[in-house]
């Protein structure tokens, strides 16, 4: 088990390694820096002097190294189109995108959980086929219609919901949240909505088709034969050994969150990460570009890793195979 | 008068075929079918056929903007859809956007397509460090989700292009883009199948009888490796015009001059407020039908050609 965490962690490693390479060349290559620092008219001599001073004449790894430095210091650089330090930037709107994406995840959860749960247990149901109906649906719609169409009915027909925005935001330190106030929940609804449809589907077909093949198995039959009330059979029998999967996916999921998130900020202009990240896109803004693109891997590299461990957690059968398999 | 023969049997066994049979028995899959000809041929035959060349500047009247649907009090029966910001005829920007939106993903799955099989043969044949470099490549990639890395490419291309060239190579860069973001599933698939075939007697004979690795590679892998290939292709497909519309959508796509339907969605939302919501909802259907149809499509073929299923 020790051996799988360090293989497991050396490849994340990796990983990260060739973003930051990406990234780095992207700083790199991609016009050259000093023409955006010096004037219009600097002369050669003083656009050598700069390249000394920014370190840029030195040899292509040890540049690299500094970037990495730079990197891990939380030290991004400045954008180019506003000028101000991207570590800030990011930081102002880090809050935005995380409280979405977390609600965004609880509304997968706590609906997808309970609806798989149900059309599992009543496969012919009129309501479970109406669920699978509109789950077909939810699919096949891409992100950016189905936060269009939500617009639509709750913000232009019914006026209930606002479209854009975060609504009131309470700054507790440096970390802004829309959780405190009435307005700043209520925008949280349709973009959350929007985001974690999909998931939400997912999930639910996910436990559904687990649930059927756990309701298969000898053990449930013989928990009947005990006696045990349907609730105890259903819920702490067979939902419990359907969740090993769903864990996995989930925890998987929450980086699909994070980067679908760019689509449902921009539909509902949520002050958010992924916004920031379009804007940067079509004004060639390279170091927001890079920054995001690193920080994001740093998250999603992150999350494997967690939901891999945790995977392991769950399910003793898997340490025991490889306990067995390894001596 | 032969060839007529050859031609007349080889439709016979087609019509035959239990691929066709599957085909005729489900309602939903004939019909997927008829919507993506329909679309297809309407893409192909777009300038001629539309009511209105929305391309041309020149006939378009600002007095037509803004005009609701035929049905609605106020709509104008030649703009069966209404008109948009600029008096272009909704219909007629559909049926050209889709066309703009069906070429891209056409270009951009041949794009993955070639190099997945070429990178994925070459992988699965040679093997040893080779392999290793391009399947590592597809790792790293896989633990990504493909929009960010297409979001990726497209900013970087558009990064090293001058800005005045933007919007004139916005088709190829996205094209580019979706490309290199989707190659690795054609080439894991392609790698697992080549591993399988490669010990095969039909490769041995043909590399004792000394042709050239390339040769067999292409020649003779390749032909047996092609059906779960055209599979992931047609799925592609979908895939490929949901991504462009959504990069149109999210203005880093298609220019609004020669827009495709992701565009005309993103045009279409800024006036969804003002109370025109045709301009957003018409070009929203038609795309969800098309991608729709092109995955039951998809997902059809992968049933018929999989003999497990059978």
């Amino acid at each position: 088990m020790f051996a799988y965490i360090v293989r497991r962690a050396l490849q994340s490693v990796l990983v990260m390694a060739s973003v930051a390479f990406v990234a780095f060349t992207l700083f790199q290559y991609m016009g050259d820096p000093i023409n955006q620092m010096v004037a219009q008219d600097a002369t050669l001599a003083e656009r050598e002097n700069l390249r000394r001073v920014l370190g840029l004449d030195r040899p292509f790894y040890v540049q690299f190294l500094v970037f990495l430095k730079n990197l891990v210091t939380g030290n991004f650089g400045f954008s180019f189109r506003v000028g101000t330090p991207v570590a800030q930037i990011i930081a102002e709107r880090l809050p935005a995108t995380l409280e979405l994406v977390l609600v965004a995840a609880m509304f997968a959860l706590f609906v997808g959980v309970p609806a798989g749960v149900y059309t599992g247990l009543h496969r012919h149901g009129a309501l479970s086929r109406f669920m699978l109906t509109i789950s077909l649906i939810g699919v096949s719609l891409p992100t950016f219609l189905i936060g269009i169409l939500l617009i639509l009915i709750f913000a232009v027909v019914l006026g209930w919901l606002p479209s854009f925005g975060r609504g009131q935001v309470v700054q507790l330190g440096f970390w802004s949240t829309g959780f405190l106030t009435t307005s700043g929940l209520k925008a949280l609804i349709l973009p959350s909505i929007t985001l974690g449809l999909f998931q939400t589907t997912l999930i639910m077909r996910l436990v559904r088709s687990e649930m059927l093949e756990v309701l298969r198995a000898d053990y449930i039959k013989f928990a009947r034969a005990r006696g045990l009330t349907n609730r105890a059979v259903n819920f702490g029998h067979a939902l419990k050994n359907t969740l090993v999967p769903v864990i996995t996916i989930a925890g998987l999921q929450i980086g699909g969150l994070i980067a679908f998130a760019i689509i449902t900020e921009t539909v509902f202009q949520w002050p958010g990460m992924g916004f920031l990240f379009i804007t940067a896109i079509q004004f060639v803004d390279i170091p927001v570009m890079s920054s995001y693109l690193v920080l994001v891997a740093l998250f999603f590299v992150i999350i494997n890793l967690i939901v891999d461990l945790l995977y392991f957690a769950v399910d003793p059968r898997l340490r025991i195979d490889r306990s067995v398999s390894t001596h | 008068m032969s060839v007529w023969r050859s031609l007349q049997d080889l439709v016979r066994r087609f019509l035959g075929s239990d691929v066709f049979y599957s085909f005729r028995r489900s309602p939903t899959v004939v019909i997927a079918f008829a919507l993506t000809l329909l679309f297809m041929v309407a893409a192909a035959l777009a300038p001629w056929i539309v009511p209105h060349n929305t391309y041309e500047v020149a006939s378009l009247s600002l007095n037509d903007a803004f005009l609701p649907p035929a049905w609605v009090s106020g709509g104008k029966l030649t703009y069966l859809l209404g008109t948009d910001d600029q008096g272009r005829d909704v219909f007629s920007t559909i049926v050209l956007g889709a066309r703009v939106s069906l070429i891209v993903g056409f270009a951009s799955v041949f794009l993955a397509l070639t190099l997945g099989v070429a990178l994925g043969l070459v992988a699965g044949y040679v093997g040893g460090i080779t392999d290793s470099i391009i399947m590592r490549v597809a790792d790293v990639k896989l633990s990504f989700p493909a929009i960010l890395i297409v979001l990726l490419i497209d900013g970087v291309a558009r990064g090293l292009l001058p800005r005045d060239l933007h919007d004139k190579a916005a088709v190829y860069v996205i094209v580019l883009a979706i490309g290199l973001s989707t190659w690795i599933q054609y080439a894991r698939t392609v790698r697992g199948l080549t591993l399988v075939e490669k010990n095969k007697e039909y490769v041995q004979a043909a590399r004792v009888i000394g042709l050239h690795p390339i040769l067999i590679m292409f020649r003779h892998v390749l032909p047996n490796v092609m059906g779960p290939v055209l599979v992931i292709g047609t799925l592609g497909l979908g895939v490929a015009v949901l991504t462009e519309s959504t990069l149109s959508f999210l203005g880093v796509g298609v220019p609004p001059t020669e827009p495709s339907l992701g565009t005309l969605i993103r045009i279409g939302n800024n006036f969804l407020f003002s109370g025109e919501w045709w301009m957003a909802i018409f070009p929203g259907i038609f795309l969800v039908i098309l991608i729709l149809s092109v995955n039951l499509l998809g997902d059809w073929l992968r049933d018929a050609l999989n003999p497990k299923l059978r």
